[in-house]
């Protein structure tokens, strides 16, 4: 099984790296661009064949670790093995 | 004074701040960082600078989780002087010791220039040996010192008198131009500039030194 961990600073926390995209983006010509975030996800293949028990873990791993709570949110999503 | 340094893949301040220690007087041992214990009798764990295991994941993450400090969150509950400097405040902010984070700089460039600081207080065994509101120049070089923290973890560090240095010319965004905290009890000091790189008139600048001097003494009256 595997999951994916989305992390992404906290709303109001100031994301310069966001920001710098944003510009670069309207000096590229797209127009219309407004806020933009930066994150990152991270992907875990699991040796774990229940998803409930899969997301418990991966929460476990993301308070400890992934995420840094004080200034980031993350989001955990248990994805269906790959066919084949 | 027994201190130790400890020392992580990537670190690359721990054989300055070891030097900065002994010549303040104290006897210093270098803890590598899958050791699981610290030496007996220590009074004091210094987290050098550097880069960490890379900065992988984020800055002082995957240190703030070696074997090692979990012995340091130990020595630091019971009473223990932990000092962090650069990567060391991460590592201290990623370990829970000190409060609120270390982010990339506001202007998105690493600043490698010496900074001016007020010292904010001298109720600490680090900052002792300065004068409050002393105006010293130290250098810094990082790219994730932009310190914040949500507006009621500033306002608690500020009514304790927690902050102790301060940014006159703030070049990374860090919140109410910090550039050192304290724990509530003033013995774990986390902060971005570089007193280690200030102790010798060879290199330019000694403003530095009164910070392990106050410290040394500061252990010796304790």
């Amino acid at each position: 099984m595997k999951a994916r961990v989305t992390v992404m600073l906290k709303k109001g926390v100031l994301d310069p790296q966001g920001q710098a995209i944003a510009h670069a983006l309207g000096a590229l010509g797209f127009e219309g661009v407004g806020e933009v975030r930066q994150g990152k996800v991270i992907e875990i293949e699991l040796d774990e064949s229940n998803a409930a028990r899969a997301e418990a873990t991966v929460r476990r791993m993301a308070e400890e670790l992934l995420a840094n709570t004080v200034i980031e949110t993350y989001r955990v999503e248990i994805l269906p093995d790959e066919a084949g | 004074m027994r201190a130790a340094v400890l020392v992580f893949p990537g670190s690359n301040c721990d054989r300055d701040l070891a030097e900065a220690l002994e010549r303040a007087g104290a006897r210093v041992t270098m803890v590598w960082h899958k050791d699981s214990e610290l030496p007996a009798g220590l009074d004091l764990v210094a987290i050098p600078g550097g880069f960490s295991f890379g900065d992988y994941l984020r800055c002082g993450a995957i240190a703030a989780h070696s074997p090692i400090m979990r012995e340091v969150v130990r020595f630091a509950g019971a009473g223990g002087h932990v000092l962090g400097i650069c990567n060391g405040f991460q590592v201290l902010t990623e370990a829970g010791l000190l409060p609120g984070a270390l982010i990339r700089n506001a202007g998105l460039k690493f600043v490698c220039r010496t900074v001016r600081l007020r010292v904010e207080t001298t109720a600490t065994p680090y900052t002792c040996a300065y004068s409050e509101g002393q105006e010293i120049a130290l250098p810094v070089a990082h790219h994730d010192g932009n310190y914040q923290a949500d507006e009621a973890t500033l306002d608690l560090l500020e009514a304790e008198g927690r902050v102790a240095f301060r940014y006159l010319d703030n070049p990374n965004g860090s919140a109410r131009d910090i550039a050192g905290v304290t724990s509530a009890n003033g013995r774990v000091l986390g902060m971005m500039p570089h007193p280690e790189r200030a102790v010798d008139a060879l290199t330019g600048n000694t403003d530095g030194a009164p910070l392990f001097a106050g410290l040394v003494a500061a252990m010796a009256d304790a």
